[in-house]
């Protein structure tokens, strides 16, 4: 057993749990939030993305007594039903989602990858190294090609996220 | 009250063309959507039960043998251990789709590697998972495993209602203008839903909820009772949100009667949820298949004779077998026909419904044999299919329903830019790439199943819809608000659809693509049934009922709902039954599908560049949800082509690739940004809705368009799923300097 203090969407929450907790697993089965989801344990599927200070990780591969002091984001923190951020509404306006399971992680991965674009992060499909980041489908594909979606919402998610990110920029 | 409908004759009144808000149709958002995108749909392992233990599973590491003692000692002082279990209500496998009673059950005859065998059961997931990797099983291998559906020395079963021989196909062949003889073989597939199985058992004296992930509630109660040794009185269950089913959610599943049976016995809630890698290996398979299929049609093209042939494979004991043939015995004529399926018995995990079963594999190999007669005869393959719709059903003669199949080749063709096409493969270059299109036909049997609904229509004007329905994706959620919405005159936020709950009405549950016209009807018969009441407080002809707005009328004055109502709350209920429709015509649904690939000439790599699906699937309940179930389909027809297949290891049948580093399944990049169009179209002989199934229609053909691309892109025909880059490289024309 080892305490952890996590700031997770702005509180403070203590943690006290066997060592091999994970990230993910404390969220769910420790802390009540169950918005991070598990499909696959093993970093493969990125149901369980969320923000660790500001950039997106896979929660199934990091241990919460990792994190003491660190401040995580999950889909909770983005926003609510009545006050979706515009990311989640445009998921929603555009049927981004299907099952709706991979739809959080889906959420906060694009939350941080529209950051990685605006600090010109290059991608696998990206002309050069140094370049600008360009908001194109194929750029948010390839980027976003660590969050499956067995439903296969992709073409929405697609939209769903270049709406989000051209009415925010 | 109960308004009832047994669909006996076409239902020709089409009632929700008349209304006046006509949401149906329309792409509302789905209600359950902002739920979903916040994090605050609770899916199965997410409920806060008071006293919540977790169980994980432990498999058994053979694939035939027997189970010959379990060291519950070697874990049951490790911290936080409550208990180890495994008895002989254990079940094997998954129950198949509408069993309504418990599979096969026991942990002592081991039948595939994987099979669930132990429960490990402790305070904390982490510690019942280092529990059930400690756990001591001593199992005894049987030499005699079959792992191999096409070994010399299996014989396999020819099921009797599987066995057409119509005419002589071998005189056609011989006679034949044109022919194809081909064979082909599919992989075995998973269902890979994101959510991996999980359930929560809890008793209350005798009394168990369980909070699962399943598709078909009804049925699930009966299946879980049984198991159990209980009566079906004393299981509830909830499932009201799904991380997907794909087929793999049918039938009750191991995990929910050992934690059941775990829950009983420590008394406390018992929370099994299974790994990726268990999902991998004992789920239901969607099982490889090997197709034979021949072709022989005169100088026009129309065909004279149809084979195919099919070997598929299950556990031994299981009734189901994958449908190979289901749409190949009406999408196309030919008098001579021979359509068989075998089966194999081996010890793999159970195979099982797995998204459109039969059609996904059988279509998408008719298909590819159709591209090989379109080539041969010179024939363009739109052109092709068309003269090869039959006007009746060519082996029961009886008519079809409403069928645009010629329609969707005609618009998918015009869409898609298909006269750019040269036919004669490998000739378009662009760089190091080789392109080509390909188009296939879309064809999936429709069915109606039996589903119950509870509306309330409350005294402030509200609405309140109940059945033990489910939403796995699919947008039940959103359809039937939308339903019940132009039913009764009133808005969305009016309406609170609540699903997923063994005590409501029993629902058809979703599978076979059938949920959404038939829980869409018994939703609305219920409102038919509010409507009768209503017209009788107006004093009014039900057909002369008007609802809109909060206002009703009908004879002459307008009064407001509320008034009408008069404080009390109406509660109708409906209740759909297949009937002589499904016998009298051949209900299916149509459609097309358009791939522009891009083979790359050095590597072999397949990238899709362009897909357009066209389908026709009677009244389209929400356009939205029902666009999405396109993409989806679609992308499980790429997935299919281009990389999906379980990969055994042939000394002692384990699959390998247990999970989504090694099981590829199409990710973001893979799909390009589909087109789908939905045509419009009413079938009157389908549903009191006009509705059809859609959910399946996206996949069945979808990963023959890709293929068939291939083909035209490199000349390269590959004849065993998926079509990766060793299969392509070999037969890669010459490059020629750009
Ligand atoms: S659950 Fe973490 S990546 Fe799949
Ligand atoms: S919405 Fe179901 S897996 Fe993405």
């Amino acid at each position: 057993m080892k305490d952890t203090t996590l700031r997770i969407n702005g509180e403070e929450r203590k943690l006290s749990a066997d060592t091999r907790t994970t990230l993910l697993d404390a969220l769910r089965n420790h802390l009540g939030l169950t918005g991070s989801k598990k499909g696959c344990d093993h970093g493969q599927c990125g149901a369980c993305t969320v923000m660790v200070n500001g950039r997106r990780i896979n929660s199934c591969l990091t241990l919460a007594c990792m994190h003491d002091g660190d401040e995580i984001t999950t889909v909770e923190g983005l926003g609510e039903p009545g006050n979706l951020s515009p990311l989640q509404a445009a998921f929603v306006k555009h049927d981004g989602f299907q099952c709706g399971y991979c739809t959080p992680g889906q959420i906060c991965s694009a939350t941080a990858m529209l950051e990685e674009i605006k600090d010109n992060w290059p991608s696998n499909v990206s002309g050069s190294l140094t370049g600008e980041a360009k908001l194109t489908p194929e750029e948010i594909s390839e980027r976003m090609s660590g969050n499956l979606c067995r439903c296969a919402a992709y073409p929405n998610i697609v939209d769903a996220i270049r709406e989000a990110a051209e009415a925010s920029s | 009250m109960t308004r009832h409908l047994k669909m006996d004759t076409p239902a020709t009144a089409r009632l929700l063309d008349e209304l006046p808000s006509r949401l149906t149709g329309k792409p509302m958002d789905r209600p359950d959507g902002p739920k979903k995108v916040a994090g605050k749909a609770t899916y199965a392992h997410e409920w806060e039960i008071e006293g919540k233990t977790f169980g994980v599973l432990a498999r058994a590491p053979i694939s035939k043998g027997k189970l010959v003692r379990i060291d519950k000692s070697s874990v049951e002082s490790l911290p936080g251990i409550l208990g180890v279990f495994s008895e002989d209500r254990f079940l094997r496998n998954p129950a198949q789709g509408t069993a309504n009673e418990a599979p096969i059950q026991g942990v002592s005859e081991i039948s595939y590697f994987g099979q669930p065998i132990a429960l490990v059961v402790a305070e904390t997931f982490e510690q019942a998972r280092h529990g059930a990797h400690m756990l001591e099983l001593v199992c005894e291998a049987d030499s005699h495993g079959v792992f191999d559906p096409e070994a010399n020395n299996i014989s396999p079963e020819k099921p009797e209602d599987d066995q057409l021989d119509q005419g002589d196909l071998d005189k056609a062949m011989a006679e034949a203008a044109f022919t194809v003889d081909s064979t082909y073989r599919t992989p075995n597939h998973n269902s890979a839903a994101m959510e991996p199985h999980c359930s929560i058992a809890s008793w209350e004296g005798d009394q168990l909820t369980l909070h699962g992930s399943y598709q078909m509630v009804k049925y699930n109660v009966n299946e879980l009772a049984d198991s159990l040794g209980i009566e079906p009185e004393k299981v509830r269950i909830l499932s009201p949100f799904v991380g997907g089913g794909f087929g793999s959610k049918l039938g009750i599943a191991p995990e929910a009667v050992a934690a059941a049976i775990a829950a009983k016995e420590i008394g406390r809630p018992v929370c099994v949820t299974l790994t990726r890698q268990q999902v991998f290996e004992n789920v239901m398979r969607r099982s490889e298949s090997r197709q034979r299929l021949r072709l022989a049609a005169d100088e026009t093209g129309k065909l004279t004779g149809l084979g195919h042939e099919c070997l598929v494979s299950n556990l031994p004991g299981e009734t189901f077998h994958e449908p190979v043939i289901q749409a190949t015995h009406f999408i196309y004529g030919g008098e001579n026909r021979r359509l068989s399926i075998e089966v194999a018995r081996l010890n793999r995990m159970c195979a099982g419904s797995v998204r459109a079963p039969g059609e996904a594999i059988g279509m998408q190999v008719l298909e590819n044999a159709m591209d090989e007669l379109a080539h041969t005869s010179g024939i363009d393959p739109v052109e092709l299919r068309k003269r090869n719709i039959p006007d009746t059903h060519p082996e029961e003669g009886m008519p079809y329903s409403s069928r645009p199949f010629a329609e969707a080749l005609d618009e998918g063709a015009k869409r898609f830019g298909w006269d750019k096409r040269n036919p004669e493969p490998g000739k378009q270059r662009e760089g190091e790439w080789l392109i080509g299109m390909g188009m296939a036909a879309a064809a999936r049997v429709n069915m109606l199943m039996e589903s119950k609904a509870r509306v309330k229509l409350k005294d402030d004007g509200t609405a309140i819809v109940e059945t033990d329905m489910t939403d796995i994706g699919t947008g039940t959620y959103a359809i039937l608000t939308q339903l019940c919405c132009d039913m009764l005159g009133l808005a969305p936020e009016q309406v609170d659809t609540r699903l997923g709950d063994s005590n409501f009405p029993k629902a058809s549950g979703s599978g076979g693509s059938f949920g959404a016209s038939s829980s869409g009807s018994s939703v609305y018969l219920a409102c038919q049934d509010i409507r009768g009441e209503l017209a009788r407080r107006l004093g009014c002809d039900e057909d002369a009922l008007h609802l809109n707005g909060g206002k009703a009328s009908g004879s002459g004055q307008e009064v407001s709902l509320t008034d009408l109502l008069a404080g009390e709350t109406i509660e109708g209920e409906g209740h759909i039954e297949p009937g002589k429709t499904m016998e009298k015509v051949q209900q299916a649904t149509y459609g097309s599908y358009f791939a522009e690939v891009a083979v790359n000439a050095v590597t072999g790599e397949t990238r899709v560049r362009r897909m357009l699906g066209v389908f026709g699937a009677g009244r389209i309940l929400n356009h939205k949800t029902a666009t999405s179930q396109c993409y989806g389909g679609m992308t499980w027809g790429i997935g299919m082509a281009l990389h999906e297949a379980m990969e055994f290891d042939p000394r002692d049948g384990h699959v390998v690739n247990n999970d989504f580093a090694e099981y590829h399944v199409p990710v973001n990049l893979d799909v390009p940004q589909l087109d789908v169009v939905l045509l419009e179209e009413r079938d009157d002989w389908a549903s009191p809705i006009q509705a059809k199934g859609l959910g399946e229609l996206g996949l069945c053909g979808a990963g023959a368009a890709v293929t068939n691309a291939i083909f035209n892109a490199t000349g390269v025909r590959v004849r065993e799923y998926p079509a990766t880059l060793d299969k392509i490289l070999d037969g890669l024309p010459e490059l020629q300097p750009a």
